[in-house]
């Protein structure tokens, strides 16, 4: 690994990571009680107290919310709310917070009651632009709407859903060598599965779409020169990048392409100063099949309209069991932890890929861990394709 | 599909609340017309209606008629669905792409049921009229040959 160029390197560590004690059906915790305690779990993991956290960064829950619900008046507030990438955005504000001296102990929460819905707001103001242009036409919910771009994709490119079906395939295969996924006995899937799944909407079947749970999880991030003297090995932040260039799906300038990610990835490689040949394990936030196969073109892991393809690389080992490119033993882990498609997904994903990265470069990955592993490249979309934003994580 | 209003309480979908930069839109797909904000600086049509032009920033704007006939840009065929539309699974979300050039999110109306042989990317279409209450209309598209 070549050492970046970004004025941010190495400034910022991140020293506290934890996900709530179960993921999953939670319908004894709310959404605030599952912030609390995944915020709780990071301060402990990071050796610290609610007392030391003065910069708090939050989105399903906003900053009011948790400042009160914890006792604490912080001197640093961040709210961003752009979908499930806002924890991703929230690593790269609060690295410029501390780097500015606005505050010195940054925690990040997420908590989510996805799957229970325990004091969790409906979507749905009519006035809005999605409220008068996207919803009378039946198009709301994360299935209907992360599908819309795909078969744009597929008519121009020759894309198949048969390639495609090889993300979730090669996901679940991460999930049976991780304990905490909630498809960790559920047993592995062929692409033929995928295919064969109940139609939700078409082009995406039910194994082409997210897990819907409960759950949450935090980070705590310093200076590096507090980073040293604590408990954990520091992951710090080598390259951030974010953008944000629409709201409605419908508003997209190109389908077969993010604007947002391409913009965001280019930042944080340049801030990095690596490119994707230097990085070989991927948190590419994947709520849909075809999600992550956007993001390969856009971070430039393949060319324009060659994820299907790419994905769909698979090899044959000594015992004849498949090999999937991105999956374990293959040239290019992606979402190893099982993903959002067979590990977790409250909603807000972004979180999780984060916390991925963090286990995998402090070698804490168990089974599924990646060896020598010294850099991590994270990055995902907020709502559909709209925003995004991209972490460069490092072990040194 | 033109010119029956459905009895109010029978139709469950969300409807949508104009507000004072949309209104023109709304109140053109009631009298069956689809209209469309053009700016009279850059000569480029937008859409979603805005107070503001996004291809150039002016607020010159103006209000014509749109010809109504577009393409399928990419669609789903919905299966999972959504609140009030329990009665019309599977249905077609589309992105059309207007002649005019903006692209607008509707549903297709079809004869047949709706299936990924008998719905293509870049399949012709033209507008239709839904009076789904009678305060509301939505622009909808139909396949042409
Ligand atoms: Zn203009």
């Amino acid at each position: 690994m070549t050492a970046g160029t970004g004025t941010l390197q190495r400034k910022v560590a991140i020293v506290g990571a934890a996900e709530t004690d179960a993921l999953g059906k939670l319908p004894h915790m709310s959404r605030l009680a599952l912030n609390a305690q995944a915020a709780r779990k990071a301060l402990e993991d990071a050796g610290l107290s609610f007392r030391d956290v003065d910069g708090i960064f939050s989105s399903v829950a906003d900053p009011n919310e948790l400042s009160e619900y914890f006792g604490i008046v912080p001197r640093y507030v961040d709210g961003t709310s752009v979908g499930g990438c806002s924890y991703i955005i929230h690593v790269r504000h609060a690295v410029a917070a501390i780097a500015a001296g606005y505050c010195s102990v940054a925690l990040i929460v997420h908590g989510e009651s996805g799957r229970s819905w325990i004091d969790m707001d409906r979507p749905g103001n009519p006035a809005s632009p999605t409220g008068q242009f996207e919803a009378p036409f039946g198009a709301s919910g994360a299935p209907t709407l992360f599908s819309i771009p795909v078969l744009r994709h597929f008519h121009q490119y020759g894309t198949t859903k048969q390639q495609m079906s090889h993300v979730p395939a090669a996901t679940r295969e991460w999930a049976l060598l991780n304990p905490k996924a909630i498809m960790h006995k559920a047993g592995p899937i062929t692409p033929e599965d995928v295919m064969a799944s109940r139609m939700v909407c078409y082009p995406f079947n039910l194994l082409d779409c997210c897990l819907v749970a409960d759950g949450g999880g935090a980070l705590v991030l310093v200076g590096a020169d507090r980073a040293r003297d604590c408990r954990r090995k520091p992951v710090y932040v080598l390259g951030t990048g974010e953008a944000a260039a629409h709201r409605q799906v419908g508003m997209m300038r190109d389908f077969t392409m993010s604007d947002s990610s391409t913009l965001s990835g280019r930042l944080a490689f340049a801030e990095a100063g690596l490119g994707p040949a230097d990085i070989r394990h991927l948190m590419f936030y994947d709520a849909f099949s075809f999600t992550p196969m956007m993001f390969l073109e856009d971070l430039g892991y393949c060319g324009r309209g060659e994820s299907g393809p790419f994905v769909a690389e698979t090899r044959k080992d000594a015992t004849g069991r498949t090999i999937y490119k991105t999956g374990p033993g293959g040239a290019l882990p992606m979402n190893t932890n099982g993903g959002g498609l067979s590990y977790c997904h409250t909603g807000r994903y972004g979180m999780f890929a984060l916390l991925e990265a963090v286990y995998q470069l402090r070698g804490e990955a168990g089974a599924r861990q990646i060896p020598g592993l010294d850099v991590s490249l994270v990055h995902g979309p907020g709502r559909h394709f709209a925003a995004a934003g991209t972490l460069i994580l490092a072990n040194r | 599909m033109t010119g029956n209003p459905a009895p109010a309480a029978a139709y469950k979908g969300p409807l949508p609340r104009a507000t004072p930069e949309t209104q023109p839109f709304w109140d053109g797909a009631k009298a069956h017309k689809l209209m469309l904000p053009w700016c009279e600086d850059c000569g480029q049509a937008h859409f979603y209606p805005r107070a503001l032009c996004p291809h150039c920033h002016s607020v010159r704007l103006a209000w014509r008629q749109a010809s109504g006939r577009g393409k399928v840009h990419t669609f789903v065929i919905n299966h999972k669905a959504a609140r009030g539309f329990e009665d019309k699974v599977p249905y077609v979300i589309a992105v059309i792409e207007l002649e005019e050039g903006p692209r607008m999110m509707s549903n297709l109306v079809m004869d047949e049921t709706p299936t990924p042989e008998n719905v293509h990317v870049e399949m012709p279409v033209a507008v239709v009229f839904d009076d789904v209450t009678p305060e509301v209309t939505l622009p909808k598209f139909r396949p042409v040959r």
